[in-house]
């Protein structure tokens, strides 16, 4: 089933490649839309969150993973996206439908304006300056009248005409269509010329030039697509806790997103939902198993209250020792080792 | 070789370019005009300002003084992505290969300012997203084949022998189907056979594709072999220019390159 010909280059291009593919593809889209029949509330809200983290970490690893300019403001973006959402159905009284896409465009401009020093500065004065950025939009959240600072701010519930979105499963569906659609977007973006000229700035910034690309047009795009990203990404979170403090879009946001696309593997379209799965996923699960030997060992309980950040630390940390390429890394080693199994070579 | 008639048009024109870089002299008032169809050599002792050359005809130095002109135009002080869209490409001394990408997107990372599409369409990639893509992957593979990397196509260029590195340079640059090459020491650290075949590639750029180029190299014999005419620079300096055959008798050149020799009195 693996080999084929091809007899043009269209068909070489395709995203799907085989039969083989898409027949996955289409189970795991059916699964998608069976899975919330199966799952309780809880294990819902889990998924839910692992959608949105998907979709920022797909805008921060075009940003850091393809195109190489580090960003510690990815959190401010993501505050951009939910503030702007939350301001426009709140105040204005504009339809979510609406208030979407004006979310991401709002973070993207914001993004275009900090994509400029990119022209000048790199890698830790580019850090530094992201990471000011992300203090600036903080301030300006936690003491513009508008966003009421620390009490922070109720959220609309969603609406699309007289439909109003409530429950986890409903909650599933739109996010993870929207996910899915981010996903099926950025892998198209990085086969396309953008994309690699992208990997091009990242690889060799000198070279790329000299083979025709704009670094200056290039290095804002990135920062307009990985802002417009990140802003879906809080929209859609503000919808769906229906409460945002700044707070919660502070410097540890942007190092958690930073540690998805590092674990699933930068510059990889795959690597950015794993990691994001990953990282949402750890404290769920490190409740779940203190949950199960409560009863044999109470005193563990307490203890790993305290212990959550450390142990979310150490995994991290045993990632990058043993596995630097990610998640995406192991994918690939496990695929290849199928692929030729049981011959080594 | 092609035949080059005075009346041939001149193509790059260099006049009285100087950089200098702290106190040293880089280049110091250096001019030259390639004309048309013509494979031109630079050569010269290491940190003779060759490459320096190169790096200001691309655009990534900005000369002091002196001007550049390609086909007429002043690209004196142009961006190096807008240089290159005007035809001039570059292949590089030192491996600069896209080391993420495979051979295939090496060489259409490089075509990408010759596809018609925005941002919209990419993400989708239908329409004409798609038909420029197929367009210029059908232009690359012209060049893949010319350069016998079929079967190398979709690996990635870290995995690639030198020789065959350097060969994938060269098609980068060939893929942005430009008007003049810049080649920077094609052949260096090769062995015979790759420089063979390397230098059959340069004379049929030359004359099937119809590319000027211009030559960086040491290795002697090549430049013999393949110029039709030489520049010699010196500490920054031009010392000579000329046929291969008139550079090869040229005083100046042999003691830049051999040293004076010197009467030792008794």
């Amino acid at each position: 089933m693996g080999s084929s010909f091809k007899v043009n280059y269209k068909e070489d291009m395709a995203l799907f490649q085989n039969l083989w593919v898409k027949t996955w593809l289409v189970i795991l889209i059916l699964l998608m839309i069976i899975l919330p029949f199966f799952l309780n509330r809880y294990q819902l809200s889990i998924l839910n969150e692992m959608g949105i983290a998907t979709i920022g970490a797909l805008g921060l690893n075009l940003l850091i993973g393809y195109t190489g300019q580090i960003s510690l403001g990815h959190g401010a973006f993501v505050a951009i996206g939910a503030y702007t959402s939350g301001l426009l159905t709140g105040k204005l009284g504009i339809p979510f439908i609406i208030s979407l896409p004006l979310s991401g465009l709002m973070a993207a401009l914001l993004g275009l304006i900090v994509g400029i020093p990119s022209l000048r500065l790199k890698g830790l004065y580019l850090a530094l300056g992201t990471l000011a950025f992300g203090f600036v939009i903080e301030y300006i959240l936690f003491h513009w009248d508008l966003t009421q600072g620390d009490l922070g701010m109720a959220v609309k519930r969603i609406s699309l005409g007289q439909f109003q979105i409530k429950t986890q499963k409903q909650y599933f569906y739109l996010i993870a269509a929207f996910a899915f659609l981010a996903v099926l977007c950025a892998k198209n973006l990085v086969r396309s010329k953008i994309g690699r000229s992208f990997i091009a700035i990242r690889d060799r910034d000198i070279a790329a030039e000299a083979m025709g690309i704009s670094l200056a047009k290039y290095k804002i795009m990135a920062f307009g697509l990985s802002s417009f990203y990140a802003g879906i990404a809080g929209c859609l979170a503000a919808h769906y806790n229906r409460w945002i403090v700044p707070g919660s879009f502070d410097i540890s946001l942007s190092i958690a997103y930073i540690a998805m696309i590092i674990m699933g593997g930068l510059g990889t379209v795959l690597g950015s939902v794993l990691g994001a799965i990953l990282i949402t996923g750890i404290p769920h699960a490190i409740v779940y198993i203190v949950d199960l030997l409560k009863d044999t060992y109470p005193a563990l309980s307490g203890f790993i209250v305290d212990f959550k950040l450390g142990i979310f630390g150490i995994i991290i940390v045993g990632t990058l020792l043993f596995e630097p390429a990610g998640l995406y890394g192991i994918y690939r080693r496990t695929k290849v080792y199928w692929k030729t199994w049981p011959f080594k070579y | 070789m092609a035949v080059i008639e005075n009346q041939v048009p001149i193509q790059l024109t260099v006049s009285d370019l100087s950089i200098r870089f702290g106190g040293i002299h880089a280049l110091n008032a250096v001019s030259l005009a390639v004309r048309e169809g013509e494979i031109y050599s630079i050569i010269g002792p290491n940190g003779a300002g060759k490459t320096t050359l190169f790096n200001c005809i691309s655009g990534i130095y900005l000369a002091q003084e002196g001007s550049i002109q390609f086909n007429g135009l002043d690209i004196t002080g142009m961006k190096p992505h807008r240089i290159a869209q005007m035809g001039i490409a570059r292949a590089f001394q030192n491996i600069e290969l896209f080391r993420g990408m495979t051979v295939l997107d090496n060489l259409m990372s490089a075509r990408g300012h010759a596809m018609r599409y925005g941002l919209f369409s990419a993400a989708v990639f239908i329409g004409k997203c798609l038909q420029e893509e197929v367009r210029c992957r059908d232009e690359v593979e012209e060049i893949i084949e010319f350069l016998d990397l079929q079967n190398l196509r979709k690996s990635p260029v870290g995995s690639l022998s030198y020789g065959l590195q350097k060969r994938v340079e060269l098609g980068r640059a060939l893929a942005m189907r430009p008007k003049l090459l810049l080649v920077d020491e094609p052949v260096s650290g090769m062995n015979l056979e790759e420089t063979e075949d390397m230098a059959r590639y340069m004379l049929d750029i030359n004359e099937e594709m119809n590319i000027t180029i211009i030559l960086v190299e040491h290795e002697m014999g090549v430049v013999m072999d393949l110029s039709d005419r030489v520049t010699v620079l010196n500490f920054g300096t031009k010392i000579a220019e000329g046929s291969p055959q008139e550079i090869s008798k040229d005083p100046q050149v042999i003691s830049a390159y051999l040293g004076e020799t010197q009467q030792l009195s008794s």
